[in-house]
């Protein structure tokens, strides 16, 4: 089998698992749209202030779920070994990385779907700019934290009890993707004269070709160990 | 005596020299007075720290590439130190961005990225301290160095795109000629000294690797991890 096919069959299984276990995805969104509600308590009523930042409000309930979700899709192949199982099938390490971090992805895509209009309800802000960037602007943002994340949930998914390090080695890591998609977001909401969004998404983009790469080529030491 | 020793012994001399010539003898600073003298004790440690966490990038490609415990332990060295160093970095920048800017804490790019790089590394070395299995911590700590290494440009040049405030890299070109020797004479008791606080915490964590490799031989596969570390020893 190719690798992109092994790839393919392991975003396939990932994805099954998640569908299998709506439940989960359930609590997800509930804790993201929690999340954006706290946002609004802690700011106050303050209609402007809510709007000028809607864009980090998004990013950071995004960033808080994601957490959860990234140490569960390298906690489910601990349990009982499947890890182990799925590198004797044989499947390559990169097929196993590249289709977990595009299901992470995905599912972080979705999320920031479902909780978009939820905080321009909340924020009282407005779309001003083009929904494509919009879109670009998300995906591009969830694979810039889904990388070093997958590669990190692999580090921190054999140690029990410890859920604070995924965040605590994750966040510092991502601050420059979290930058950028918050930047090139807010500027979609509250208007761009200076046409800067092309510019962040760039950079966003430069940020997950690097990513992408360098965490592939780690994972496999990683897990083989 | 080993050479650690020497070696911070020979950072504490020199240390005393710089400062003092930067506190006695270099004339105070045009535009900021007196304050400017924390120039001494502040960019060398910035520098310093910079050359810690280089260091252990190195000796994380090191731990991966060979698997030899005294790597590993060098990686502990330098990037506990280089940690040390970071938090003071930022200690020293509060107390002289406080007269001088009137404000504790700015968001500018190398304040930002230095208060990023000591979170990135405290999480290594906090990762490392709850893993129990030998190899896995061995590869685990030189995976998380190298990752949070090559993000320090990254977070560096993102910040960046915000206005800056920092000076300019403080360059023996930029500064005065008086003020350059006792700069030089600064960072190299700096670098000397914190050289000898690697060999030291090295040697410590090599003895307490030992005593725990040699307490409870893991159960599987005991002889085909070749993680003596005769050779450099």
């Amino acid at each position: 089998m190719s690798v992109l096919v092994q790839i393919a069959w392991i975003l396939q299984k990932d994805l099954l698992i998640e569908w299998r276990a709506r439940s989960r995805m359930f609590a997800l969104v509930s804790f993201a749209l929690t999340t954006l509600l706290l946002f609004s308590f802690a700011v106050g009523p303050d209609t402007k202030a809510l709007r000028e930042h809607a864009g980090g409000y998004l990013w950071l309930a995004l960033l808080f779920s994601s957490t959860s979700l990234l140490d569960r899709s390298l906690r489910v192949e601990e349990e009982s070994g499947a890890m182990d199982s799925l590198l004797l099938a044989p499947t390559s390490p990169t097929a196993i990385f590249y289709g977990k971090a595009l299901s992470n992805t995905l599912q972080l895509v979705v999320l920031g779907v479902i909780a978009l209009p939820v905080t321009l309800a909340l924020c009282d802000a407005t779309l001003t700019g083009s929904p494509l960037v919009l879109l670009a602007a998300l995906v591009l943002g969830a694979m810039g934290l889904a990388a070093p994340g997958t590669l990190y949930a692999a580090l921190t998914a054999r140690i029990s009890g410890q859920q604070l390090l995924l965040p605590l080695l994750l966040f510092p890591l991502i601050v420059p993707a979290l930058l950028a998609a918050v930047k090139a977001t807010t500027l979609v909401l509250t208007g761009d004269p200076m046409e800067q969004s092309g510019s962040w998404l760039v950079l966003l983009a430069c940020f997950d070709a690097l990513y992408w790469s360098i965490c592939g080529v780690l994972f496999g030491r990683i897990v083989e160990t | 005596m080993k050479w650690f020793h020497i070696s911070g012994a020979v950072g504490v001399v020199l240390l005393v020299i710089g400062h003092g010539m930067g506190l006695f003898v270099a004339p105070p600073e045009a535009m900021m007075g007196d304050v400017g003298r924390i120039l001494y004790a502040h960019v060398s440690t910035a520098w310093i720290s910079l050359v810690a966490f280089l260091l252990a990038f190195f000796a994380a490609i090191g731990s991966l590439w060979f698997g030899r415990r005294g790597w590993d332990a060098s990686v502990v060295g330098f990037v506990e130190v280089g940690v040390v160093l970071t938090a003071l970095l930022l200690f020293q920048g509060s107390v002289w961005a406080r007269p001088t800017w009137g404000v504790w804490w700015t968001w500018d790019p190398r304040l930002t990225t230095s208060a990023i790089l000591l979170v990135a590394f405290t999480a290594v070395l906090l990762l490392r301290s709850v893993i129990d299995q030998p190899d896995r911590r061995m590869l685990v700590t030189s995976v998380a160095t190298i990752v949070a290494f090559v993000d320090v440009p990254i977070v560096y040049m993102s910040i960046k795109w915000w206005n800056s405030l920092h000076q300019d890299f403080s360059s023996p070109e930029t500064v005065s000629s008086y003020m350059v020797t006792p700069l030089r004479i600064s960072a190299f008791g700096m670098l000397f000294l914190m050289l000898g606080f690697v060999g030291m915490r090295r040697r410590i964590e090599l003895i307490r690797l030992e005593k725990e490799w040699s307490l409870q031989p893991p159960p599987e596969r005991p002889a085909a991890l070749n993680l003596s570390d005769e050779g450099t020893q």
